[in-house]
């Protein structure tokens, strides 16, 4: 049950953001986008005096929800389908993409419409119907230019956040054929519904995403902003959704928390103009068949590990992505993943079991900014270093891994951490060893093999001559009854440096 | 048919395994009720205030708002109408008469399909529920509100609201939503918008272009 994905490379993250760096034009994109759409959500949550009883309520209702996942998946596929919905189950992405194909097929479907899902961009939902003769229709607008432009998602809340308004002009006027189409984001938007409204009006199959499955009522939520998402809901005879498993609430109730923090923290608007519900098939009102595709791909497993089970809270309003300063630098692409941004981080090589996108729990600065606005308080710097301690702990039961330079170098580390003296040791050997590497103004510019990650971009000071505790030993050390004063920290009154040493020792032997 | 039986239990399985120790179908639910309910869940402004609170928040998506009395409903749609520069309006099943001027026309659109409303010059309803704080109309599958097409397709929405169906808080919304929380529902905040090119909020995408509020005192 571990994930697939299609169009993603397996490159790594630094190899992947050293091409995205270079690309002043998506930066300058990015940056822009993120620091509107932060601008916007740091005044709409400003204004809420509950804003940390919504996290922390939220947080638990979505902990609770996971803790008993095979419960609410269950109870909601009964009450879904005592309403007239049908509930598929898929282990994986090529069960998904059957299921669905088998579905538009039993229609004889040749075309189909599409809400906006990154569940279905996971899966490669799209390039496996183009394959089987069906044309998917994109109807969100992000989607439609990263569709029309052969693109791939950077957001996944606003997909096209690393286009501008002349490159979406620039691909809207090729594909649609609208010579001298505007660039005002009027423009563009009027040209996606002129564009669209004839297919929402014909088309009568389409597939949706779904933000919560609502366990006591059997019903979907979608959140949305445009429309689109309300015409392929409502106009056609048959709907389709594909949800991941952990998307479930415990109550229709459980929405007055998530339809206050999701739109908040995505969009930067107090509400977003569209949030539809519905439970089954509603006799005229809406499609006449209604499917549920439930999608576990890889998730069921997360559920084991206890510290980073967490990662399945998230509701997807992309808040971490815009506050992260890596993100900020690379956009999305870099992730290699549909899901991009610190949560990406965390969630892409689990749903892997970590043999894809070890590098990504490493693409962070530990900065912390992303946990401070997750609305359903996902503490992400403490999955990416539990992660991190995974990749490593893996590495090392690999040969390679073990003879590997890091393995080597962080166990030299350890060794020498682990007591003063070796550290000492350690401390003179590099006074001199430095020698080699120090430039003349003083500092070191270049250090070799994986060190050289750190040098790349930064001069590191030339280790001065004399430590610090050899300073203080020869010149502060407090000596038996001559009344100088005492070192902070410690109590008695006659603690030489050797006591000092001593002390740490026994401290350090006890947190190993 | 594909049958997913087998993937069924395999991943409810697998999500067993996960979690280990399961519970009581009672215990899950009395888990459940402890959950903290910590956030606002209550008004704290007068009805001033909150119809205030409504109208603000709904000009600033973009909406027109009228405020009227409910001897005055129907002179008030007919110069709203008026000065939107449309002569007739579909309106779904059970809307009273009282709201509807005479020199209007009003068209039934109980059995319209998308292609015959994509024609109309715009849709009159009401709704079950608003909420000041998000300036937020809440419509449901009920009398004088219809399927949900009704008020997607049209380009142009007019929804008359109660004072009294205005609450201030989504909590709120929600405890009046509870009887009727598995029929077809739609929150409408502003008109048709989209944020997807460079985070910009523009009105007008697929949903109606066009939306006024009469709010009844």
């Amino acid at each position: 049950m571990s994930a697939t994905s299609p169009q993603w490379s397996a490159r790594d993250f630094p190899t992947a953001a050293k091409d995205l760096l270079a690309d002043s034009q998506i930066r300058k994109n990015v940056q822009h986008a993120t620091n509107v759409i932060q601008a916007k959500r740091a005044k709409v949550v400003g204004e809420m005096t509950d804003w940390g009883e919504l996290r922390e309520d939220g947080a638990q209702i979505r902990a609770h929800t996971l803790k008993h996942l095979d419960h609410y998946l269950a109870q909601f596929e009964e009450n879904c389908t005592r309403a007239g919905g049908q509930v598929h189950w898929a282990r994986d992405a090529a069960e998904a993409n059957q299921i669905i194909l088998d579905l538009l097929q039993q229609h004889a479907a040749k075309e189909v419409i599409k809400i906006k899902t990154m569940t279905s961009e996971e899966i490669g939902l799209n390039q496996y119907l183009e394959a089987a003769g069906i044309r998917p229709y994109e109807t969100d607008l992000a989607e439609l230019i990263i569709q029309l432009g052969r693109d791939k998602p950077s957001h996944f809340v606003v997909p096209a956040l690393h286009k501008n308004r002349q490159q979406v002009r620039e691909i809207f006027e090729r594909e649609m054929h609208l010579p001298g189409l505007g660039d005002r984001p009027e423009d563009l938007a009027t040209a996606a519904r002129t564009y669209l409204r004839e297919k929402f009006l014909r088309i009568k199959i389409a597939i949706s995403g779904g933000n919560f499955m609502i366990a006591d009522t059997g019903g979907v939520c979608i959140v949305e902003s445009e429309g689109n998402g309300r015409m392929c809901l409502t106009l056609p005879d048959v709907l389709i959704s594909l949800i991941g498993i952990e998307k479930v609430v415990p109550s229709f109730k459980d929405l007055e928390v998530f339809l206050q923090t999701l739109p908040r923290s995505a969009t930067g608007e107090r509400m977003n103009p569209y949030n539809s519900t519905w439970s089954g098939v509603h006799p005229g009102d809406g499609p006449k068949e209604f499917h549920v595709v439930l999608l576990d791909n890889g998730r069921s497993p997360i559920l084991a590990d206890k510290e980073a089970r967490q990662t399945l809270q998230c509701i997807r309003c992309g808040a971490c992505l815009n506050a992260c300063p890596v993100y900020h630098q690379t956009g999305g692409h870099a992730y290699e993943s549909v899901y991009a941004g610190p949560i990406g981080a965390i969630l892409t090589p689990q749903l892997h079991s970590m043999k894809e996108g070890r590098s990504l729990p490493y693409a962070s600065s530990l900065c912390g900014a992303c946990y401070e606005v997750c609305p359903v308080k996902i503490n992400i710097p403490e999955v990416l270093i539990h992660l991190r301690g995974k990749v490593v702990r893996e590495d090392q039961e690999t040969l390679s891994g073990k003879l590997g330079l890091w393995n080597i170098g962080m166990q030299a580390a350890a060794f020498l951490f682990a007591d003063s003296r070796r550290f000492a040791l350690a401390q003179q050997a590099g006074q001199i060893g430095q020698k080699v590497l120090v430039s003349k103004n003083g500092f070191i510019e270049w250090l070799p093999l994986m060190l050289g990650g750190w040098s790349q971009t930064r001069d590191l000071r030339a280790m001065p001559a004399q430590s610090f505790r050899e300073w203080w030993a020869k010149e502060k050390a407090p000596h038996v009854g001559n009344g100088s004063p005492r070192p902070p920290g410690t109590s008695g009154s006659s603690a030489s440096p050797a006591a000092l040493q001593s002390a740490e020792s026994a401290k350090e032997s006890r947190d190993v | 048919m594909s049958d997913s039986s087998a993937a069924r239990v395999a991943i409810l399985e697998s999500i067993r395994t996960s979690l280990g120790a399961q519970s009581t179908p009672a215990q899950i639910a009395e888990e459940y009720a402890a959950l903290p309910r910590d956030y606002k869940r209550s008004s704290t402004l007068d009805s001033s205030a909150l119809l205030d609170l409504f109208q603000n928040r709904l000009e600033e998506y973009d909406a027109g708002v009228y405020r009227t009395t409910s001897a005055q409903i129907a002179a008030t749609i007919a110069g709203i109408v008026e000065s939107r520069k449309r002569h007739s309006l579909a309106i779904p099943e059970g809307v009273p008469t009282a709201w509807l001027p005479q020199e209007i026309r009003f068209e039934d659109a109980t059995s319209f399909d998308a292609y015959r409303l994509d024609a109309v010059e715009g849709v009159l309803t009401g709704c079950t529920v608003a909420i000041a704080e998000t300036g937020s109309m809440v419509l449901q599958n009920a009398t004088a509100q219809g399927p949900r097409i009704l008020s997607l397709v049209p380009d142009y929405h007019l929804c008359v609201v109660f004072a009294d169906q205005v609450v201030e808080t989504v909590p709120e919304a929600f405890e009046r939503l509870r009887a009727t929380d598995s029929v077809p529902t739609t929150f409408i905040s502003g008109p048709s918008a989209t944020a997807d090119i460079e985070m910009t909020r523009i009105k007008g995408v697929h949903g109606p272009r066009f939306l006024d509020v009469v709010l009844v005192l």
